[in-house]
Formats: C-alpha cells, structure tokens, sequence
C-alpha cells in the first residue's frame, strides 16, 4: 500500500512536470528557473542545517561498535581498521564504510533449517546493489557537469568517453544508465520480494526509489528516445549558474519533467533518509576511535557534582571511628 | 546551540559547498557564447539558389534530434545488408538519396568544424565517424 501511495505520488510529480513543461512562458520560467533554485538552496541550506543539528548532539559515551580486536597487550594482534585506536585508523574505517559500504558487506541473512537449527549465510547482492546504485549516481552526477561547464573538462570527457566504451547505437549507450535503473529495479524489488524487507518498509523507502527511477527514465527517454533540444538544454543550465536565466523555447516538456523530479529530490533530500550523504561522516559507531581504555571519554552533558571523599569522611568521623575501633588511614 | 567536535565537522562542510557551488563559482565571470553551427558552404549556397531553399534529406528539427541515429542506421543498412538507397519520410516525391557520409553528408557541410564540431564540442560529444572514415579537408577560412 505503501508503495502504491509513493508510486501515485510520482506519477502525479511527473504529471505536474509535463503539465509546467507544456503551459506558457512564465510557468515554464516558474518550473525551469524558479523552482530549481528553491530547491537548490533548500538542498544546501537544509542539509547544513541537518548537519548543525547533529553537531549540537553530544556524544556522552564512547559508543564505537568494532569487529575486531582491540588494542591490548603488545602480543595480542590488534586489528587496527575493524577496531580503530588512532585517528588515522579511524580514517581508514570511514573511508571504507563509505567508499566501500563495508558494513553493508557483512549483511548476512538468517534462516532456520529443521529442527530449529539457525544457519547464517552470506548476503551479498544488497551491497552489490547498493554500491552499483551510488557510484553509478555519483557517475552520472558527475558526467553532468558537461551541461555546467563551458569547456568542457578532460575529466568529464573521459568519464563519458569510459562510460560509453561499450559503443552501442546512437547516442552512445552508457553504462551507468543501464547500472543505475537495473540497480534501483532491483533495490525496489527486494523491498517488495523479501517479506521481512516488506514489512518495514514504508512510504519514505518506496517514495526515493521511484523518484530516482522516474529521474533516470525520463533521462534515458530524452537521450535515446524522444530527443530534447540539448543545445537549449545547456543554455538553460549555463543561464542558471551565471544568474542569467533564460528559457528556450525549443525544449521540450519531457525535459521540464526530469528536472521538475530533479528539483523533487533536492528538496526532499534534507527532510528524508537521503540525508545519510551526510549523517554517514558523523556516525559516532562508526567514527569514534575505540581507545576507552587509554583516554577517558568524558560525557559532554557532565556537570560538576559534588563529590564527598574517603578522605573527607574519616575527617568528619575519625573520633567515632577510633572509639569504635575502626581502622583509619590517617592518625 | 553548542556545537560539538567544530573542527572537522566545518571542514566537511566547506567541501560539500565547495562540491555542490562548484558549477556557480567556476563559472563566475565568464562570458557564455552559445554555438552557431554555419550552413553556409558553397555547395549549400548554390542548391539554395538553384532552388530557392535550404534543406536536407529530412526536416531541420528532425535532423537536430536524430542525425545521430540515421548515420547508424545508414552505417548498419551499407556494411550489412549493402544497401545504399534512403528514401526521405519529408520529401517522398524526391529521388532516393545515397546513404553516404563521405560523399552525400560532407558534400554540403564540408565545414566539419563550423557545422559537426561546433556542437559536438559544446557538449563533450565525441562521435567516432572519423575513426574509420576520412575526414573532409578543411582549408582555413580567408574570406570575410
């Protein structure tokens, strides 16, 4: 049902887009500059806001969850990324969890076999999925830039040249299309296949998925099929960036509804789960240094409380002590 | 708002902004001129005064959005199946032209760079006609 509420909701996204796309000039101006410049700022903005918001969190325990052995005595073998105890171990554990999804790649699924026997099997296919979904994303954000750049840079134009090494039809086909629909279908399809996987997900799950396939569709439909004015479609880019906005009249509606979803997920990013982008840096399990026993964690939320000694006590009691015939430190 | 562990947290910051505003600053002050492919060369010049007109096998709009796709139909129709003959959908009462780009695209836009290459380059596409076939001599433009 879930899925349902959030396929309808797409549906209606892209029928507003096609409808903007297709009105007169001034709507096309609202759906081509002034909506993606909210949104733009609403992404910036409110994701340095979500940002700011964890940073006034404190930490009060030193909550790092490892996998592997501490550092101890100098015989013990200490697993120095797994269970990180300085800094720069610290990096590495991050730079792996976010460049490679570590964590995800111990996903492992349970079943039970007969007679209640509980089995632990591998489950890679949600980390494939997963890294192929982002990095072609990231990819595919980053062969945009040719739309952003006026010469356009060697880097870009050997990520496009690479992606579409392949050499299929005309406009080339490039990879990390192929890679990015596939992999969200199949992100969407475990959801929906996997009971359990179902069970917990909501709307807020289905909804980025059918808006990032409704993204890439509409991209894949402008490039291999329908065709878009891509001159104008630069043009409207370059305008946006220089603050000299203009709005061809060649470009077509399909393109206003790739942006208008476009300019959907920006807005949405900061409000919804997608803000992992950047709560992924400042995941205390994960970027905290598991060095408890050498360096005290003091919990920010301390206060000074008042604390009554031994050595205070024996002063106020040490007469009664003595009659009683207790043992005292000081005579 | 007291914020804990700043340092790093604000450096992670100043890079996303330095990633998300890159299009806007590496732009800023730039001068933006958009291409002007030309169809001006002398063998265009002289079917516009013969007759009266400028036009191609297919219409202008269609020609922007799918010249792409017709060269690798044509590419496909010559090498495999030895077919040289395309039949316009525009212009149904013309003679069947021959599906050549050497010989029948390059004759009228000779000027690759000005025509092809101009936005070609705007957008960082790089077709690879030119891998295999020759590409039109250019001589550097004198007049004008």
């Amino acid at each position: 049902m879930t899925a349902i509420i959030s396929f309808i909701a797409v549906l209606l996204l892209v029928a507003i887009g096609y409808v903007g796309g297709s009105a007169g000039p001034s709507v096309r101006f609202l759906f081509g500059v002034v909506i993606p410049y909210a949104a733009f700022i609403f992404f910036v903005g409110g994701l340095i806001a979500r940002i700011m918001k964890w940073a006034s969190s404190p930490v009060p325990f030193n909550i790092v969850t490892t996998t592997g052995q501490q550092k101890t005595l100098p015989w013990i073998k200490h697993s120095k990324i797994e269970s990180p105890y300085s800094a720069f171990g610290v990096v590495i554990r991050m730079a792996l969890e976010i460049l490679a999804f570590r964590s995800l790649f111990r996903n492992l699924k349970t079943q039970l076999h007969e007679g209640g026997r509980v089995a632990y099997g591998e489950a890679k296919w949600l980390w494939m999925a997963g890294l192929a979904f982002h990095y072609s994303f990231a990819i595919i954000l980053f062969r945009h830039l040719r739309f952003f750049i006026e010469k356009v840079p060697v880097a870009v134009q050997m990520t496009d040249m690479l992606d579409s090494f392949l050499q299929i039809g005309a406009p080339l086909l490039y990879a990390t299309d192929v890679v990015l629909l596939g992999a969200v279908t199949y992100l969407f399809i475990r959801r929906v296949a996997i009971p359990q996987v179902r069970y917990i997900s909501l709307a807020a799950d289905y909804f980025p998925l059918f808006l990032i396939f409704g993204i890439g569709a509409t991209g894949v439909l402008m490039r291999y099929f329908t065709k878009t004015d891509i001159i104008s479609v630069k043009m409207l880019a370059m305008g946006l960036i220089s603050f000299k906005p203009v709005v061809p009249d060649t470009i077509g509606a399909m393109f206003f509804v790739h942006l208008f979803l476009l300019s959907v997920l920006f807005a949405y990013f900061p409000l919804s789960k997608l803000v992992h982008m950047g709560g992924v840096f400042l995941s205390p399990t994960r970027n905290l240094p598991n060095n408890s026993r050498a360096v005290r964690h003091v919990n920010p939320w301390n206060y000074p409380v008042h604390v009554h000694t031994y050595e205070e006590y024996e002063n106020d009691f040490r007469d009664k002590m003595k009659e009683a015939g207790l043992p005292v430190e000081k005579e | 708002m007291k914020i804990y562990n700043g340092g790093p947290i604000f450096l992670g910051i100043l890079v996303f902004l330095a990633i998300a505003l890159f299009p806007f600053y590496n732009n800023f002050g730039k001068v933006n001129a958009k291409p002007e492919p030309k169809v001006d060369t002398p063998a265009i010049q002289e079917y516009e005064k013969a007759n009266g007109k400028k036009e191609c096998i297919e219409s202008k709009e269609w020609m922007r959005g799918e010249h792409m796709q017709i060269l690798n139909q044509w590419r496909d129709s010559v090498v495999r199946d030895y077919n040289r003959t395309y039949k316009s959908n525009s212009h149904p009462n013309a003679a069947p032209f021959n599906m050549s780009l050497q010989s029948g695209c390059m004759k009228c836009h000779s000027n690759k760079k000005k025509f092809c290459d101009e936005c070609h380059n705007y957008l960082s596409v790089k077709p690879y006609c030119w891998d295999c076939h020759i590409q039109p001599e250019e001589k550097e433009e004198v007049k004008s």
